[in-house]
């Protein structure tokens, strides 16, 4: 596997989501992906990173363009330091929600990933990791 | 703050949604709408997401909240134009949007309106037709 | 003994190690499957061998090596398209071992020490120059293969217009999780281009049904409706009836028996239906009413 390029930008406001979306989207094509992999892999990008804003209170995602063989993909990590996930297994749960949402955007955008995952310390912040591969 | 405009065309109002929307920018276009619709008394709105290149469950949400407030205001709201990327991904989201109309382009979707406004004066027409006969 | 030596004997025997090697190709049945013509083999030949010679013996060695390697590449992509085995492809090159040995051991005979060194430079090269082969060969085949599939994925799923306003997507063969994807992104493509109110999927040719699959099935239905078309599911066999009921998947869907049927169900739908023409007695059917 090559070296990661990584590329940090700031989740602090909803044009920061805009923004997140957009590159995401740009990425997305240059790895390769498919129009509806692409659709899908910003649509899950735009609903963590409204959590982080959300529920986090504001944070980072760093992007990386991956290449496993002949395989090429692209991961974002998400980290901000909010107050945390109490229980991962409940906020993945369709439907659960604890800001009035439609409590889709955690569980649904596992549906929209290839890799996903959330470490949470309470008190000390969210990191959700999403890959999608060509 | 930029504002998506809202059209008058007849009795249906014509939302055509262009730009990535911001969070902001949906409140603002639900607020603005239930106004309109209210000023107007229009009996359809017509929301073109066409340009739209994600649906995400934040304007999923305002889709439907639209749809539900234009019921509440006797108005009917139909979603138009939704691309086949954006559809596979919020059916895999889990948002299906039942309590929305749908059709595939403005026409299709103006269509539908007039339907419904064609039910609705035949209505009037034979409440006047009673008011005629109990005058007589 | 230098490189050159090498070339020089090369270049110098060279109308006899063609011959040599023109004899092993044939004994080794390159032209038998007649995929390959004489007049083509002898080219081959003669241009891979004066490349080689001046891949060892030229002063800008590097260059001629990469026009040798390239030249094996050619040959090599060349045969893997034309249907020709690994042997058949490899045997190209280890061929000449065998009219070089025979080249060297005459030229340098007396001097054992000499010839060894030749024959393991010579079989160093060509042993490099096969892998070289068969590298491309396999990246020619796979390069097939995609091709084969990408064909396949789009013979197998026409969508056609049933009426205007009307598509059909009829299904055949064994339904995998990516094909099905494929076929429904392909489906609701279609919607949007004909403008189709309707859109109708006949599984009549489709054996089985897992969960996946109709859970792929209920989506695009889904994903069709948001896009403001209906779909028809027609031709569900009964055992996948069955299964499906057994799995727990509920078909929420509009469901006809057969084509002829949804195609009558979604002509109602969009206000139209299909008559039969009571033809006056003794008039021609084709003659208007």
């Amino acid at each position: 596997m090559n070296a990661p390029v990584t590329d940090t930008m700031p989740i602090q406001s909803s044009d920061d989501i805009v923004r997140v979306r957009q590159e995401v989207r740009r990425r997305a094509a240059a790895a390769g992906l498919g129009i509806v992999d692409q659709t899908k892999f910003v649509t899950a990008a735009s609903e963590i990173a409204r959590n982080t804003l959300d529920y986090g209170g504001g944070g980072i995602v760093r992007l990386e363009a991956v290449q496993d063989g002949a395989r090429k993909g692209l991961r974002l990590i998400f980290e901000d330091h909010g107050p945390g996930i109490a229980s991962i297994d409940l906020a993945l749960t369709d439907g659960y929600t604890t800001g009035g949402g439609l409590g889709l955007g955690l569980s649904g955008s596992r549906r929209l990933c290839n890799e996903f995952a959330i470490e949470s310390k309470p008190g000390e912040g969210t990191r959700v990791t999403i890959a999608r591969w060509k | 703050m930029e504002r998506i405009p809202i059209l008058k065309m007849g009795r249906a109002l014509l939302i055509t949604i262009q730009v990535d929307m911001h969070d902001q920018m949906a409140i603002a276009l639900e607020e603005d709408l239930t106004t309109r619709i209210a000023q107007t008394g229009a009996k359809g709105v017509l929301i073109d997401i066409s340009s739209l290149e994600i649906v995400d469950s934040f304007i999923g949400r305002m889709l439907d909240n639209i749809a539900a407030v234009s019921r509440v205001l006797d108005a009917e709201t139909v979603v138009v134009g939704m691309r086949p990327a954006v559809a596979i991904t919020l059916v895999e989201l889990g948002l299906t949007l039942q309590g929305v109309k749908t059709a595939l382009n403005v026409e299709r979707g103006f269509e539908l309106i007039s339907r419904r406004l064609a039910e609705i004066e035949t209505v009037v027409v034979e409440i006047g037709a009673e008011d005629e006969r109990s005058g007589d | 003994m230098a490189q050159a030596d090498i070339g020089q004997t090369i270049a110098k025997r060279r109308a006899e190690i063609l011959k040599d090697w023109g004899h092993q190709l044939r004994d080794g049945g390159a032209l038998s499957s007649g995929r390959l013509k004489e007049a083509e083999l002898d080219t081959q030949v003669r241009e891979f061998l004066d490349l080689f010679v001046q891949a060892v013996s030229t002063n800008e060695a590097d260059t001629a090596r990469k026009a040798l390697r390239q030249n094996v590449a050619e040959v090599s992509r060349a045969r893997a398209i034309q249907g020709f085995t690994p042997t058949e492809t490899a045997t190209f090159i280890f061929s000449l071992k065998q009219p070089l040995f025979d080249a060297l051991t005459q030229e340098f005979g007396k001097d054992s020490a000499a010839l060894i060194q030749g024959l393991l430079a010579v079989t160093e090269i060509l042993d490099g120059l096969g892998l070289h082969s068969m590298e491309t060969f396999q990246k020619s085949r796979e390069e097939v293969i995609i091709r084969q599939q990408k064909e396949i994925a789009e013979l197998s799923t026409p969508v056609v217009k049933l009426w205007d306003g009307i598509l059909a997507l009829p299904l055949i063969g064994t339904l995998d999780s990516e094909r099905t994807q494929v076929v429904m992104e392909n489906l609701l493509q279609s919607i949007v281009e004909h403008g189709a109110d309707y859109a109708i999927i006949d599984i009549t040719g489709v054996p089985t049904v897992d969960t996946l699959v109709a859970q792929h099935l209920l989506k695009t239905v889904a994903a069709a409706r948001l896009m403001g078309a209906d779909c028809i599911i027609s031709g569900i066999r009964p055992q996948i009836a069955q299964t499906m009921v057994h799995l727990g998947v509920e078909l929420n869907v509009v469901s006809k028996a057969n084509l002829a049927d949804a195609l009558g169900a979604a002509l109602r739908a969009t206000g139209r239906t299909v008559a039969t023409i009571k033809s006056a007695s003794g008039g021609s059917a084709l003659s208007k009413a």
